[in-house]
């Protein structure tokens, strides 16, 4: 095995797109690198395969994106999103440096298209990569093959060797076997620790167990936990993960973006006991997508219902999993394994709420309930065109928050303050920097492709001194 | 049925099992997207929200291989989704053949393809090889033959005229007649417009699609270095050359009266010469290419449909430019017997065999132009 037995001026941990940014600006600076992936070749690059698209600042509208996108707009978004949870220097550097990741992604072999359909909300902000995540992580790979960089598959790390915040070389575990690894620095790119269940667990409970995973099942947070054992200092809330509302017919791990729902705002959502628990209509969809993960994790036994009637199932994307569907409530309440008498209750007590208005999905119309706890605010309608369906649902964990504390150099910063002599974290190890809470679509790319070009240039500028 | 276990599987009836398969991969592919800029066949199927088997078959003669999609997706096995849309849209598309073909009661051809088109090129060959032995004696059949009307004195021009008019006019007709099955079956009889037929012919002309979104087809693996395109211009426009020499010889037959053999530097050798490499090249480069391909994106139990059609592309050249190469010597008349043999068989089998592929994709190409109009309010 020779590549596990050199030394290299960098030592990337990960295989995504935050590592393989890393090893490509590492090589291009004159570096040797090796790439320590934990997943097989097929499965390379952890949760970027399931990704689709990266926001950029940008001056002026491109090929494939409709406009402009300026620094301050993006920096108000991110705002928005994470509700002031964020390290302002780090965000606005990350947001500068997004402008020229825009046109160093494809000379690094990736492809943009325009937005895809059904995602026109995105078409100005976001660059999507044509074929997806995995197709610009092939693209990324052959770049990084032909820089003549290292890269071991089935390669996890198991052990980090760390002197007073210096880096000294790290275990490798392949094919059983486990190998010392040397390195001038190290690029921690590895993810964030949503795949472990037990980890999840001290913060959850036994809920933690009804979690689906929507990524790769690698991101145990191994290499995150060694760090912080090792005195790199944390910051975001170790508690909180982002999570969505998913198929619960979804497998544990892996099932990607197509096991989403986004049906919730034209029908309700009840939980086991048959009972509304959410205001389904609060706002324009794609901005309330993500509090549903939250909150059906809050509900008993973590399953919830989305129930609609036949006259609004070509109103959304079509789903990978069929609804369930009868032609009364009291059978679809069978099929539900719920309570007929009370699913027949909510239902009529809903429709009976239900005011007179007009209906439109792409604005905050008029349709709304009086008189329930809690009321449907907008597009409430009636279920009553026969037959009914439902999607059961779970919570879908995306990632999780918890950081190694970095700089703007991406360089690791030690519980005291003190920067680390040689250790660099990219990606969703350090996403909790800049993203304190929330999400807005494409900015797990931009943590990724910035800070990991960053930590790669820093690391191989390092390696020379 | 195979996918009722597997997500996106859906209830509901199919003619087959793979029918119902690519049923469950277009609901996958439908509710994910992400290879929407690939080629044509993923925007047609998001235009639709179920998928009866009319429109499979449509959608998998849309598809041309390129291989993209399988490189790309992040659920191509051995993820448990296990989505494989080049290889069940090869197995759609094969099967489309047969349920296509007219009359009915020689769909079987398809079967075993590669072994009914070596019977009947064996037959055919060893028929004109018959007829000539029967009808001339040795001092025709081993003699040295040349100047014009050379050819003519082993087969009656009218008579070959006749025999292979008689077989191009069979062999339209039964594709013809798939067409308009296929046709029929792929969507609302819409009258096609000339914008509609012209844009396919581009797309079909440059191969548009086997391209994969744009760096080049996969073949063997996630590198985009397959030269399937390239080799498949050489045979089809080897093929189209052929064919107008063909053309041209006939008409200087018949409106200018000049008999073949035609000398080297004549219109119809020029186009069959250089026609008759490209259709040398372009096949066997397509049989490498086929050979590399990752065996799992392969319908690999009709590869023999695939392989007899190159094969017979091969040796209708071969056995062509070697005619002209040996025609002033004695293996001329056996070396002809051989050529018309291979001809004819190549015509005779054309509505059953792997040349269906063309008629049924610049079909599918055409209806995708039309829908794709129709989206963009055009038509």
């Amino acid at each position: 095995m020779g590549v596990l037995s050199r030394k290299y001026d960098v030592l990337v941990a990960g295989g995504g797109n935050a590592a393989l940014c890393a090893a490509i600006a590492a090589a291009r600076a004159g570096a040797s690198v090796l790439v320590c992936e934990m997943a097989s070749k097929f499965y390379r690059g952890g949760n970027t395969r399931h990704t689709r698209n990266i926001r950029c600042a940008h001056d002026a509208a491109t090929e494939t994106l409709s406009g402009p996108y300026p620094e301050e707009e993006f920096f108000k978004d991110l705002l928005q999103v994470t509700q002031g949870n964020t390290d302002e220097a780090l965000a606005r550097h990350m947001i500068a440096e997004s402008k020229t990741v825009l046109d160093w992604l494809p000379q690094q072999g990736v492809r943009y298209q325009p937005s895809l359909g059904g995602t026109l909300s995105l078409g100005r902000t976001n660059s999507f990569f044509l074929g997806g995540g995995r197709s610009m992580l092939n693209a990324l790979y052959l770049t990084a093959e032909a820089l003549g960089i290292g890269i071991a598959y089935e390669a996890e790390v198991v052990d980090l060797e760390i002197d007073n915040g210096m880096f000294l070389s790290a275990t490798i575990q392949q094919d059983g076997a486990r190998h010392a690894v040397r390195a001038a620095t190290l690029v921690a790119a590895c993810g964030g620790f949503e795949s472990n269940i037990e980890w999840l667990k001290q913060y959850w409970g036994p809920a933690a167990d009804n979690f689906l995973i929507r990524g790769t099942p690698n991101n145990r947070g191994t290499v995150l936990k060694m760090l912080l054992d090792r005195g790199v200092g944390e910051t975001g809330d170790p508690t909180q993960c982002h999570a969505v509302a998913i198929d619960a017919r979804a497998p544990k791990y892996d099932g990607g973006i197509i096991t989403r729902h986004d049906s919730v705002i034209f029908g309700i959502v009840v939980n086991k006991h048959a009972q509304r628990f959410y205001d389904e209509g609060e706002d324009i969809w794609p901005k309330r997508y993500a509090i549903w993960g939250r909150l059906v994790a809050q509900q008993p036994d973590q399953i919830a219902y989305i129930l609609f009637d036949s006259s609004v199932v070509t109103m959304f994307m079509p789903t990978l999993y069929p609804p369930i569907g009868a032609p009364t409530i009291r059978e679809l309440a069978a099929k539900l394994t719920l309570d007929p008498d009370a699913l027949e209750a909510t239902v009529s007590g809903f429709n009976a709420a239900v005011q007179p208005g007009t209906f439109d999905d792409t604005i905050l119309d008029n349709c709304r309930t009086k008189g329930l706890e809690p009321d449907k605010t907008h597009w409430a309608r009636r279920l009553e065109t026969a037959p009914f369906y439902a999607y059961p649902v779970r919570p879908g964990i995306t990632f999780t928050y918890l950081a190694t504390r970095v700089n703007k150099e991406t360089r690791m910063l030690m519980r005291d303050g003190k920067p680390s002599a040689n250790m660099f974290a990219a990606g969703e190890i350090m996403a909790g920097n800049v993203l304190g809470r929330g999400y807005a679509a494409g900015m797990g790319m931009t943590i990724g492709s910035v800070f990991g070009r960053i930590a790669g240039m820093e690391a191989a500028r390092n390696a020379r001194n | 049925m195979l996918a009722t276990e597997k997500a996106g599987a859906r209830p509901g009836h199919h003619a087959s099992a793979l029918l119902a398969e690519a049923d469950r991969l277009m609901t996958v592919c439908n509710s994910c997207r992400y290879c929407e800029g690939l080629c044509a066949v993923f925007p047609a199927m998001e235009m639709r929200r179920a998928f009866p088997d009319g429109d499979l078959n449509y959608l998998a003669n849309l598809c041309h291989g390129c291989g993209a999609c399988y490189v790309d997706c992040q659920f191509s096995p051995p993820h448990e989704f296990d989505v494989n849309v080049p290889r069940v849209l090869a197995q759609v598309r094969n099967e489309s053949y047969a349920a296509y073909a007219w009359p009915r009661v020689l769909a079987p051809l398809f079967a075993r393809n590669g072994l009914s088109i070596s019977l009947i090129t064996a037959l055919a060959v060893a028929a004109f090889i018959f007829g000539f032995v029967g009808w001339h004696d040795r001092s025709v059949l081993f003699g040295t033959h040349t100047g014009p009307g050379a050819f003519y004195k082993l087969m009656p021009h009218a008579a070959m005229a006749w025999l292979f008019g008689l077989v191009f006019l069979y062999a339209v007709v039964a594709l013809a007649m798939g067409v308009r099955a296929f046709w029929r079956d792929i969507g609302d009889p819409v009258a096609v417009n000339s914008g509609s037929l012209w844009q396919a012919m581009r797309d079909a002309a440059t191969l548009r699609y086997l391209d994969g979104g744009g760096i080049g087809c996969y073949n063997h693996d996630e590198r985009p270095n397959d030269r399937r395109q390239f080799y498949h211009h050489l045979t089809f426009y080897g093929f189209a050359l052929c064919f107008a020499s063909t053309c041209v010889a006939t008409l200087y037959h018949y409106a200018f009266g000049r008999i073949a053999p035609y000398p080297w530097w004549d219109l119809p050798v020029v186009l069959g010469t250089v026609g008759g490499i490209g259709l040398i090249f372009g096949p066997v480069g397509l049989m490498v290419a086929k050979l590399r391909r990752d065996p799992v994106m392969v319908d690999e139990p009709r590869l023999d449909m695939d392989f007899a059609f190159l094969a017979m592309l091969f040796l209708t050249s071969l056995t062509g430019l070697l005619l002209l190469l040996l025609r002033a010597t004695p293996a001329m008349p056996m070396l002809l017997a051989l050529h018309l043999g291979v001809v004819f068989a190549l015509f005779i089998t054309m509505p059953y065999g792997k040349f269906v592929h063309g008629i049924y994709r610049f079909a599918a190409l055409v209806r995708y132009a039309q829908e794709h109009r129709a989206l963009l309010g055009k038509a």
